[in-house]
């Protein structure tokens, strides 16, 4: 197959798995809002990562030139992926990996349980994984008959805990370190009962309960942060040491790998390798990194597999403005700066991808149509800390913008009854479209004193506007507009020496 | 210098002291001020909350209010306004289809600055207590506004012209950089985490114990003052163009009847 | 159509606007600026942050390094091409001193289990390869470094590295790994920061990790 698009063009075929909102984004918030003790560990665990992630990025002289390397290398990634997907394919095959393409979520998950039966196991341990929770593979494998086990500390938590990740890196960032210990008291059977909250203790614990798993697991399902084309290599980055038992104990590896997570080049590494961890957990390198390529024979598992994972990423790369959130690399810097995600938290968002970037990859993979996704694009001030966060350049703001469009012009089509936000707009689109129209509407501001109360300020406003005075004042309007101060009463001053026109009649 | 201004629809309409201290600091450094009749908004409410098709004649009336008037620079005392101006316009003209808006509008953006950045990169202003008379006796603090910070890379140009006028106090600002929660539409459409976001500001800001909270989008500072005002303190916001503006002889009143940046009088 | 076909088609229908290939601007540093006295002084100090011990000692040193820091380990596992005479200097350990360990060697010929390494004490390795500006250490499953579970499974890792394998930076280092080599990166020993997003050391793989560089 060629890299050039011969056949019919088709529709964008959408994502399914745990990529939806269950409800609109304001109602979700509004709950977590409410939850004092989520917002003060949300509060305490960014602001520490945000403090250690700005002291390693201002060490390195060359950031920037590595931010825009790798943007540059993403989106080659993307405008020749054909080609690199083959490549990629050709020299992993070669070296005795196998290969197979899933189209959502649900036929990977079939892939990985026909791999899973065949080996006749019944129990997996498993490298946290972004991909697989977006699949849903590990209730799938559930009611398959196949028990998963969650290794990352922090999935351990979450899974535990029977609760669901809200964060792409620390999953269980949500918990502080009193709620883990009660986890771990109540659902690990062999646990320690005088476990302490120290979180030296806490690992401990979660390595003697895992320990026997390791040592005596058949089968490892992980993720992959980069697949390399050019030599057809697979890379996890990680901490604990979890990844590494999982890639090197096993018989059975199977790997499950969106196709955009492609590099070009293993020199390409360098940058990226880079990126990742300062972005990430704020260090000037992750304590472990595992890569390979196909089987090494003797070494590690001899039986290897990769799932090349579509599931609404073609649909994503079919939006020329949204393309660009492929790019990511799942570092999670950009929720850690995000002042929604600080106060609200992941769960929030509904999909497995939180935050800014889980904001436009969603929509883009489900389709703006689907469910509430259309809500996420709103989730955020347009403050813009998370493009400056990102480590490839995404443009998160704009993305934002793009996709709320999208939005409008889709509810447009579908809706005949105008929004109240459809009604403001049309107005504001009338008012703000030719002076004459903003000075006539100007001329009655006077009467927006009427409304105001004896200390010049509105408190109470009907329906949309209301949700402005729900907190927040509006001050009483002036007697008149600059424009109309302006062609009533300012003189240009006839000397160099003037300057004195203006504030002197203001107070 | 021929400088026109764009006063920006929030100003011009709630705010004009804004808008008329912009003008008397232009005036006093000898320039020429023109206000170009025909304009209105820059659209970014509307491009914002992805209404592209309303923004369309919103660009369109803007565009044409400034490339028929003859000038040398634009300047609006505003950051938000200024970057919707100069980044999305040209994307609403192409979204739309308008090349030949696309091209003008790329045209009146590169001419459009903001207030601090045409003071302090065009007209050389480094003091302002010097070469503006400003003096300002009172303890402020100041929020960078998001746009400021992010989109037009201000960096501290607002700050450092603040810190030159005399008699003022500036204290600083903890977590300024942290967005007041405004977002345009996204304070009614996500009403709650807005609020959450202007409750932390308010918090930092009344920690300060400033009398004012300054900075250069009157946007924000409606958002701030009025939750401030809504939690029934005395801090009120001012814009910077305002503190610029005040001098030993005309000094801008805090007390009393006037309502800062209330454009009450 | 197959799965495979089909994802191709979709990218492709995706792709049909022909998107721009970018030039890669790679104008970050690629080559040392450093003297090797100054990479082995940061590679200590970043190594030292993570938590590791580091102990730097003349190349003759070795035998006595080791042996110092083995004494009173019971068992340990070394990879088949150790170099000779850090072998045969744990060899002689064992041999001589009865409170020395006992030297389990891994090769092709005889591979441990899991459970035999599960019941060492330590591991002693080489290493391909380090970066001083992120206190990285490179095995990349030479005969030198053995297969990547032998440097796993034990709790304390002491890893051999020569001032001459010490870069400065990443770039400087992929270089001269071979990519379709098994490798493991290793940046200080196993770590988290899944509890309130704070480092803490110790968690799956070795908890001691031991550096000793041969100037």
């Amino acid at each position: 197959m060629s890299n050039t698009f011969l056949g019919m063009p088709t529709l964008p075929v959408f994502g399914s798995g745990n990529l939806n909102a269950t409800e609109p984004f304001p109602k979700a918030a509004h709950r977590e809002l409410g939850n004092a003790q989520l917002r003060a560990n949300l509060g305490h665990a960014t602001h520490t990562i945000r403090d250690k992630r700005l002291k390693v990025v201002a060490e390195l002289p060359d950031w920037e030139e590595m931010r825009d390397a790798g943007s540059a290398i993403k989106n080659a990634t993307m405008a020749k992926l054909p080609a690199l997907l083959e490549q990629f394919e050709a020299n992993f095959t070669a070296r005795g990996g196998i290969i197979h393409w899933a189209r959502d979520a649900q036929e990977a998950n079939e892939i990985v349980t026909g791999l899973i039966r065949a080996t006749g196991e019944t129990e997996v341990v498993k490298v946290k994984s972004m991909a697989t929770q977006e699949i849903g593979l590990n209730e799938y494998l559930q009611e398959q008959g196949i028990a998963a086990f969650e290794t990352d500390l922090a999935e351990l938590i979450v899974q535990l805990d029977h609760d669901k990740p809200s964060h792409i890196l620390v999953p269980a960032i949500h918990k502080n370190r009193d709620q883990i210990r009660e986890i771990f008291l109540r659902e690990m059977e062999d646990v320690d009962p005088g476990l302490s909250n120290e979180p030296a203790r806490l690992a401990e614990a979660a390595r003697r309960h895992l320990r026997r798993k390791f040592l005596t697991a058949k089968v490892a399902i992980s993720g992959a942060n980069f697949g390399l084309a050019d030599t057809g290599t697979l890379t996890v980055v990680e901490s604990e040491g979890n990844g590494r038992m999982c890639l090197t104990l096993p018989e059975t590896l199977i790997t499950v790998m969106g196709i955009e997570k492609l590099l070009p080049l293993w020199t390409d590494l360098e940058v990226f390798m880079q990126l990742l961890p300062r972005s990430s957990t704020g260090e000037r390198m992750n304590p472990y990194t595992s890569l390979w390529t196909g089987v090494t024979p003797g070494d590690g598992p001899q039986s290897v597999h990769l799932v090349m994972l579509d599931n609404g990423r073609t649909a994503a790369l079919a939006d020329e403005m949204g393309r660009t959130a492929l790019n990511c690399i799942r570092c999670s810097a950009c929720m850690n700066v995000c002042p929604v995600y600080e106060r609200t938290g992941g769960h929030a968002y509904g999909s497995t991808y939180p935050g800014p970037i889980g904001a436009i990859l969603s929509p883009l993979m489900t389709g703006i149509k689907s469910e509430e996704n259309n809500s996420l694009p709103y989730a955020s001030s347009l403050c813009g800390a998370c493009f400056d966060a990102c480590p490839v350049k995404i443009n998160i703001p704009e993305i934002l913008v793009h996709l709320r469009g999208e939005d409008v012009d889709s509810q447009r089509a579908r809706v005949k009854v105008p929004t109240q936000m459809d009604l403001m707009m049309k107005g504001a689109e009338w008012a703000f479209s030719d002076g004459g129209h903003l000075n006539l509407l100007e001329k009655g501001l006077p009467l927006g004193k009427l409304v105001a109360g004896r200390d010049k300020v509105i408190k109470k406003l009907p329906g949309l506007a209301g949700k402005w005075t729900q907190s927040r004042d509006i001050p009483a309007p002036p007697g008149q507009s600059f424009r109309q101060w302006w062609a009533k009463e300012h003189r240009a001053p006839s000397g160099v020496e003037a300057g004195e026109s203006a504030e002197g009649d203001q107070a | 210098m021929k400088i026109a201004l764009f006063a920006t629809c929030i100003v011009d309409a709630m705010y004009p002291r804004t808008a008329r201290a912009t003008v008397a600091i232009l005036e006093r450094l000898g320039h020429e001020v023109v206000f170009p009749a025909g304009q209105a908004c820059c659209g970014q409410m509307h491009v914002n909350s992805g209404y592209f098709k309303e923004a369309h004649p919103v660009v369109a009336n803007h565009v044409k209010a400034f490339d028929t008037e003859d000038y040398d620079v634009a300047v609006a005392p505003s950051a938000s306004c200024v970057a919707s101006v100069s980044h999305q316009h040209e994307l609403v003209a192409r979204r739309c289809g308008d090349a030949a808006l696309e091209a003008r509008a790329s045209v009146v953006g590169a001419k459009t600055y903001e207030l601090s950045q045409l003071l302090t990169d065009v007209l050389g202003v480094s003091n302002a207590a010097v070469q503006l008379g400003s003096h300002f006796p009172h303890k402020v603090t100041y929020h960078p506004s998001c746009h400021g910070m992010r989109l037009l890379r201000l960096g501290d140009r607002q700050l450092n012209l603040l810190h030159s006028v005399g008699g003022i106090e500036l204290v600083e600002l903890p977590e300024a950089d942290q967005c007041c929660g405004f977002g345009g539409t996204f304070s009614m459409k996500n009403a709650d985490v807005s609020s959450a976001m202007m409750d932390d500001k308010a918090a930092n800001i009344c920690g300060t114990g400033a009398e004012l909270c300054s900075g250069g989008d009157a946007s924000c500072l409606m958002h701030i003052g009025g939750g401030l005002s809504r939690q029934g303190s005395t801090v009120g916001t001012l814009h910077f163009a305002e503190i610029l503006a005040s001098t030993l002889s005309n000094p801008v009143s805090v007390t009393g009847d006037v309502q800062l940046a209330g454009g009450t009088r | 159509m197959s799965a495979r076909e089909d994802i191709l088609n979709r990218i492709a229908s995706a792709l049909r606007d022909s998107p721009a290939t970018p030039e890669i601007p790679r104008n970050y540093r690629r080559a040392t600026t450093m003297t090797a006295e100054q990479r082995l002084e940061q590679l200590v100090d970043r190594l030292r942050d993570y938590k590791a011990n580091v102990f730097v000692v003349p190349a003759a040193g070795a035998p006595a390094k080791l042996a110092e820091l083995l004494a009173g380990t019971a068992s340990i596992v070394v990879p088949h091409r150790l170099p000779e005479d850090w072998l045969s200097t744990l060899l002689s350990v064992g041999k001589d001193d009865a409170g020395s360990p006992a030297v389990e060697v891994d090769s092709p010929e005889r591979r441990l289990t899991v459970a035999e390494l599960d019941a060492v004490d330590a591991v002693v390795t080489a290493a391909a390869v380090a970066v001083s500006e992120t206190g990285t250490i490179m095995l990349d499953g030479s005969p030198s470094q053995g297969r990547r579970i032998i440097s796993l499974v034990p709790d304390r890792h002491i890893c051999l590295l020569r001032t001459a394998d010490i870069v400065e930076v990443l770039p400087e280092a992929i270089a001269r790994l071979d990519a379709t080599s098994p490798q493991t990166w290793i940046s200080g020993p196993s770590a988290t920061s899944d509890i309130e997003l704070e480092r803490v050391e110790g968690v799956h793989g070795p908890r001691t990790l031991d550096v000793v560089i041969l100037t």
